[in-house]
């Protein structure tokens, strides 16, 4: 009988040694960063919240705690780039600059949805902020958006494509299929792990063989790197770096971002495969928003009145979003019937 | 400049023509480049259109259509190549989950343009995914068109219209008949209406319904039964996803029988669809149980088992027989 894979201690946290490279953020960029992660903090605490209300349907998945990974690597892109992720959405598209209230009416399933209230929590898109979903099908979106880079090379575009995957789509093999071809036409493709540590439930330790996730790439020549996903600097700097070299036509790259999620993996997730410590101790010293904030403070950037002062736009803002959405029709009947091919039902 | 092309020539004519005329085409696939495809069906393209726009891709199927999906989104008209159809499973995911829905989940912001050709059915000696024709597993998917030539003319204007066409298009091409008859082919850039059935042969005794390969073998079967006193309207359904009913309808309001022809194995194919299209919309009209000539519910068999599982000549003329003796 083949024997169980052995829960091998501890996910090793970002490699000692070498102090992590921090982006140099002026204080115009460091109180930008830390309004869009409060943001997105707050849209998710309210969207959280209104799933509990019965507000939105089916599944939500919260982005709470990752937030520097979309922000940080959002900083470094050009009018005409391209982002494309998985179901862990709400965060992607509001750092890409997409109405909250057009996210939130979506989640609640009305018509002035940006998918009209038919695609929900994990299928939104916004063609203008180059956001390319939202894809429910874990790894599926890594092809597309491969396919994307492709076109962008095959119209001779200056623009790269995101393609942002989580640790557990990282063991589907539709990845590997995109590395290589990503790799054998140089591809402008900017590969993302957000490694969160867990899958649904399931724990890198115990469905990944090699956990150097940022490794992966080494068979197809893809160069990576791992990075402190919790710290908006590290992120800034590495995806900065990694950029530069996929916009000059030197092909691929992987990102592997060391985050973690305050919240279970969807509201309907008693979180029971990991300890209280563990998402406590998380919490606590290394919140990427704890983390700007001291830095803020700290260096005299800010005054826990400027960061008050934010706060409370940012609440304005999420408090409208959700009241604009609670507001919204909700589809016609015949909506049923539109939009499955050109000029049906339409 | 007319021709007489077989089908598989009128594929590549179509692609060389689209080609030409649109730099948003790109052809690819396993050994589609240098090799000009398994059975040939892209021969000289990438010496003629380059390197980028036909080229070989690894030998990846759920690769093939997710880059698909993202070339499309970005406004490519991507016609890939899986080299027979039974190698599409791995693709199915991308197939179901993202081409079907982009249009949809987008409110209509996105479509997606791609086609993907894939040889299919028996006729060539081989078992199972090298000759199984599976085209109901796609007819049941909203958000995708499933389109059969059964000639080589249908060929070239049924691939011009799906490669036009902004949503995803699986082009399937009975590869029994790739090179058995040759059609006069003007190379003109007309392409063919998508969604139509076309009528072959008009008759007044009872409607034959079939496509792909056994449009021949169905043709073939009318001939005969003229001889024999019974007139057979045939049609080819063509795009057999999304289903033009109403011209069936209309031939069984006629005729009052109908019979389909299908090389699928018999039960969830498209011929039980047809079947009970006509019984929901025309039953009244029947004056004769539906017949199905069909595959039988087994596993492809390998060469010399071949034809005691294809249809026949003589298993549709039999089928035809038994609903004419109903009167």
């Amino acid at each position: 009988m083949a024997t169980r894979p052995q829960h091998r201690g501890r996910p090793k946290p970002a490699r000692k040694g070498a102090a992590p490279e921090l982006y140099k953020a002026s204080k115009a960029q460091l109180i930008k960063f830390y309004r869009e992660m409060l943001t997105i903090r707050r849209f998710e605490e309210k969207a959280g919240q209104m799933y509990g209300q019965g507000e939105i349907g089916g599944f939500c998945h919260l982005y709470i705690g990752q937030e520097a990974v979309v922000v940080g690597v959002q900083d470094c892109l050009l009018e005409g780039d391209s982002i494309i992720t998985g179901y862990r959405d709400h965060g992607h598209m509001l750092a890409a600059g997409i109405d909250a209230g057009a996210v939130m009416a979506e989640l609640t399933g009305r018509a002035s949805g940006i998918s009209s209230g038919k695609g929900g929590s994990m299928h939104m898109f916004s063609t203008e902020n180059g956001f390319y979903g939202g894809h429910g099908i874990v790894a599926a979106q890594v092809p597309i958006g491969t396919g994307i880079a492709f076109a962008h090379r095959y119209r001779r575009q200056d623009n790269i494509c995101v393609t942002y995957f989580g640790d557990g789509a990282a063991n589907q093999g539709q990845v590997f299929e995109a590395f290589n071809m990503a790799r054998l036409w140089d591809l402008p493709v900017l590969y993302v792990v957000e490694n969160n540590r867990y899958a649904m439930g399931t724990s890198v330790l115990r469905s990944t063989g090699s956990r150097e996730l940022w490794k992966r790439g080494d068979s197809f020549k893809i160069p990576g790197k791992q990075v402190d996903g919790m710290n908006v600097l590290a992120v800034r700097a590495a995806a900065g770096a990694a950029i530069d070299q996929v916009r000059s036509g030197k092909g691929p790259y992987l990102l592997e971002m060391q985050t973690y999620r305050f919240r279970g993996h969807s509201m309907s997730d008693p979180a029971l495969y990991r300890s209280k410590e563990e998402v406590q101790h998380m919490k606590a010293e290394h919140d990427p928003i704890g983390q700007v904030k001291k830095l803020l403070l700290d260096n005299k950037m800010a005054s826990e009145d400027d960061l008050k002062e934010i706060g409370r736009e940012v609440k304005a803002e999420i408090t409208r979003a959700a009241e604009f959405a609670i507001a919204s029709p909700e589809p016609e009947a015949g909506e049923l019937f539109t939009d499955v091919l050109a000029g049906a039902g339409s | 400049m007319s021709a007489p092309l077989t089908l598989l020539e009128a594929v590549t004519l179509a692609l060389d023509y689209e080609l030409g005329a649109d730099p948003d085409v790109v052809v690819f696939g396993e050994d589609v480049g240098k090799n000009g495809g398994v059975f040939r069906a892209t021969d000289g393209l990438q010496a003629k259109h380059g390197e980028d726009r036909v080229f070989d891709s690894p030998l990846a199927e759920a690769m093939i259509a997710g880059l698909s999906v993202g070339m499309a989104a970005q406004g490519l008209k991507p016609v890939s190549e899986i080299q027979f159809m039974g190698f599409v499973f791995p693709a199915m995911t991308q197939i179901i989950t993202a081409a079907a829905r982009i249009r949809n989940r987008t409110r209509g912001r996105l479509s997606c343009p791609m086609v993907m050709r894939m040889p299919y059915g028996g006729g060539i000696h081989a078992p199972e995914h090298h000759s199984e024709s599976t085209e109901a597993l796609f007819a049941h998917i909203p958000g995708i068109r499933v389109v059969i030539p059964s000639n080589p003319s249908r060929a070239y204007g049924l691939l011009l219209a799906a490669i036009r066409d902004p949503d995803p298009v699986i082009f399937l091409e009975p590869k029994r008949v790739y090179r058995l008859v040759k059609h006069e082919i003007e190379n003109n850039g007309e392409a063919y209406p998508l969604d139509m059935c076309f009528v072959d042969r008009e008759g007044d005794d009872v409607t034959l319904v079939s496509w792909g390969a056994y449009m021949h073998e169905t043709l073939l079967a009318a001939g005969q039964l003229a001889a024999e006193g019974v007139s057979a309207e045939v049609i080819d359904a063509a795009t057999v996803y999304p289903l033009d009913t109403e011209t069936i309808i209309e031939s069984v309001e006629k005729t009052g029988r109908l019979v389909v022809v299908q090389e699928a194995p018999r039960s969830g194919g498209v011929g039980s669809q047809i079947a009970a299209e006509v019984a929901e919309k025309a039953l009244f009209s029947l004056i004769a149980p539906v017949g199905l000539v069909a595959g039988y519910d087994t596993i492809m068999p390998y060469a010399k088992m071949e034809y005691q599982y294809l249809p026949s000549v003589e298993r549709i003329k039999d089928e035809v027989k038994k609903v004419m003796a109903y009167t």
